[in-house]
């Protein structure tokens, strides 16, 4: 670290971050794509892509070849500026909302004093990128569709942010590695504290990115395509880059101020193995990776062709790898061991907090656009407004009468927040008056 | 550095500023001011007040310019495109302009240097900022907040009205 | 060596005369409307500043409500504008002369 000169050496390591995310990002986005193909196939009893590589693990690849490859339209009489500039307005903004993300105590770019709010901002202003892109095809239902996300996206923002300060609240700051520090401290997930409030997150995040059953303005059978009707080649690629990184950020607020960020399960279990300094839950990620690792082998002499089977060996060695990495991190020393293995715990709460999304969209039907906005606005909001009101409410109390434990919170706001929900569900008066068919004829 | 980040979004505001200010298409208009607010935002962060950076992005270019954008849409004309876009007035409308700008110039360049801030005053940058805007905000402008959300709840019912199709 | 008050007075100052010139000779309300927002973001830089060289957070507050106070006058301004393109079907400001002789 010689050759620098002092005055830049504090942004080294984090230009260095931010160089991994934005090359490994694309990759990881095009791998979850596969991973959605592969479970929208296990729930539906199909296999899948399973031609390009073997088990299909070249498919993100080969799909980016072939985008790349592809001729890119422009329709006549579109706006070429904000044609070129809109989806990279989308990508954009996904990969900045990362210099706020802690994968771990040790992996963040820049620990912002205000990391949340920077990271819902920055979310605010990935609408740009659709508006514009759907003004500048100059097509009515690439203008339609833009203009349906876009107020989907706006109302659902706020429910979001109201949804977020009821957890914020419980941490008592911005910054992303306070909030997971407050839930070390008070020994206990956010989730488990404020269950309604990471309800409304989980839904408004949903609609936030664009995924079923929102994905009205998006879905193939609706408006063609939205917004991304004329967009062909590498530009619709970044459109769709942008959803995933975004699907990406959103379950890494949720994960940091809701589930815990980079904590173990049960952090305060604290019995070590046999008189070494190793804890056993440590051992969990070890265990986990033996065990993916022992299945992949045991899988590989049933493939049928001969590739499959060196694939899975190869899939299992890397599983085995990774089980003996983590628990090598164990005996290095402090730093190194808390990023591996909160890195390990991040991306574990991430992944299914996104197998969660994934889930949701194979199993229910699309909203209409109308009762998208009504569930939003006349559902949505005010249960987060009142989960915030009594959130706060039982905060102010429990530190009046000294009495702080965050079972009496949960139970307290969970069924009054029941019960306002139930009000605000309640079946109301059709607003359409339902035709009366033929009676004078 | 700080020069550095200050002479960057100060350049990236004006030089927004005025395309925003003549351009033909609307559109453009707004696309530049949305980067002119995004450069004050900067020079918000730089002046290390980072609720406001933050509350500018999210109201100002996530709210306010989401509104201008949607009804730009709603009411773009293409024939508006090949007509005049300045007024009959606008030489002399530069000229004042210039001369009100010529006025304020020359009272702050003579008294550049006259501002001689205490120890206080040197770029004392406040720990937590959210927080002690927020115990300002409740305790000595309790009644101000409660005005302005009270305004915000008549501007809300005064733009639902004024641009429904039939009251 | 932080950067000296001056430089964000002259700052504020170049965006509000731009702002000025936006208002006073475009023909477009909405370019008007956003000129507007131009001048109240100059005044913005130009309040915080004095705050951050006093040491107060007075200044960040009055900011604050002079963005709430933007987005109110944007929000009502915008809904003029709709309902009198939905008559007239012209927003340009010299085209606007109804309640001339």
């Amino acid at each position: 670290m010689n050759f620098i000169p002092a005055s830049l050496r504090d942004y080294v390591l984090p230009v260095l971050y931010g160089i991994v995310i934005v090359a490994l990002l694309p990759l990881l986005a095009g791998y979850i794509v596969l991973l959605e193909r592969k479970v929208m196939a296990d729930m539906q009893a199909r296999l899948g892509p399973m031609r390009v590589g073997p088990h299909g693990l070249l498919q993100p690849i080969a799909d980016a070849l072939k985008l790349l490859i592809k001729e890119d339209i422009i329709p006549q009489k579109a706006d070429r500026f904000l044609f070129w500039c809109a989806p990279v307005l989308s990508v954009t903004m996904a990969l900045l909302a990362y210099a706020a993300i802690p994968f771990g105590p040790v992996f963040q770019i820049a620990d912002l004093n205000v990391g949340l709010l920077f990271i819902l901002a920055i979310s605010s202003l990935g609408i740009y990128g659709i508006v514009l892109g759907g003004w500048a095809s100059n097509s009515h239902y690439s203008l339609l569709g833009a203009l349906r996300s876009a107020a989907q996206l706006v109302s659902y923002e706020t429910a979001a942010g109201l949804a977020v300060v009821s957890g914020l609240m419980l941490a008592g700051s911005l910054s992303m590695k306070d909030i997971v520090q407050a839930q070390s401290d008070q020994g206990v997930w956010f989730a488990f504290v404020v269950p309604v409030g990471f309800f409304i997150y989980l839904v408004a995040s949903i609609a936030e990115t664009n995924r079923a059953p929102f994905d009205l303005p998006e879905a193939e059978s609706e408006l063609v395509a939205g917004y991304m009707t004329e967009y062909s080649g590498f530009r619709w690629a970044l459109y769709f880059l942008g959803e995933y990184a975004n699907m990406v950020v959103v379950a890494s607020i949720a994960t940091t101020l809701f589930l815990g960020g980079w904590l173990r399960p049960f952090a305060r279990y604290q019995d070590h193995l046999f008189g070494t300094s190793i804890e056993l839950l440590d051992l969990l990620p070890t265990l986990l990776f033996l065990g993916a690792g022992v299945y992949c082998f045991w899988l590989a002499p049933r493939q049928p062709v001969q590739i499959q089977k060196i694939v899975m060996a190869l899939v299992g060695g890397l599983c085995v790898a990774l089980a003996l990495g983590m628990t090598g991190a164990l005996f290095a020393p402090d730093t190194v061991r808390t990023g591996i293995h909160g890195a390990f715990w991040f991306l574990a709460k991430v992944f299914v907090y996104i197998y969660a999304f994934l889930w949701i969209r194979f199993t229910f039907p699309r909203y209409r656009f109308d009762q998208l906005m009504r569930l939003g606005w006349r559902f949505l909001i005010p249960l987060a407004l009142v989960n915030v009101i009594v959130v706060g409410a039982t905060i102010v109390l429990q530190q009046n009468w000294d009495w702080r434990h965050p079972m009496l919170t949960a139970i307290v706001t969970t069924a009054i927040m029941l019960c306002v929900a139930a009000f605000l569900a309640r079946d109301r008066a059709p607003e359409v008056e339902p035709l009366e068919v033929g009676e004078g004829d | 550095m700080d020069s550095v980040l200050f002479y960057f979004f100060s350049a990236l505001a004006i030089a927004s500023a005025v395309l925003m200010v003549t351009r033909r298409n609307i559109v453009h208009s707004a696309v530049f001011l949305i980067t002119a607010l995004l450069a004050t935002a900067g020079i918000f962060l730089q002046l290390q007040a980072e609720f406001l950076f933050v509350v500018q992005i999210i109201l100002y270019v996530g709210g306010i310019m989401v509104l201008f954008v949607f009804v730009i849409m709603l009411v773009n004309l293409d024939l508006s495109l090949h007509l005049m876009q300045f007024n009959r007035m606008k030489f002399v409308s530069t000229i004042l302009a210039a001369v009100l700008a010529g006025q304020l110039f020359t009272a702050f360049w003579i008294t550049r240097n006259s501002l001689n801030l205490g120890p206080r005053g040197e770029a004392m940058a406040q720990p937590h900022n959210t927080e002690s805007i927020a115990q300002a905000l409740f305790q000595n402008y309790m009644l101000p907040f409660e005005i302005a959300s009270i305004l915000l709840l008549v501007a809300m019912i005064g733009a639902v009205v004024m641009a429904k199709r039939k009251v | 060596m932080p950067v000296a008050i001056d430089h964000y007075l002259f700052l504020s100052l170049a965006l509000f005369s731009i702002g000025v010139v936006g208002v006073l000779t475009r023909r477009n309300v909405i370019v008007m409307l956003m000129s507007i927002e131009l001048i109240l973001n100059a005044v913005n830089i130009n309040l915080v500043a004095f705050s951050r060289y006093w040491g107060t957070v007075d200044g960040q507050i009055f900011a604050i409500f002079i963005i709430t106070d933007a987005a109110a006058e944007a929000a009502v301004g915008l809904g003029i504008i709709l309902a009198f393109f939905r008559n007239r079907e012209t927003v340009l400001a010299d085209e606007m002369d109804m309640m001339r002789w």
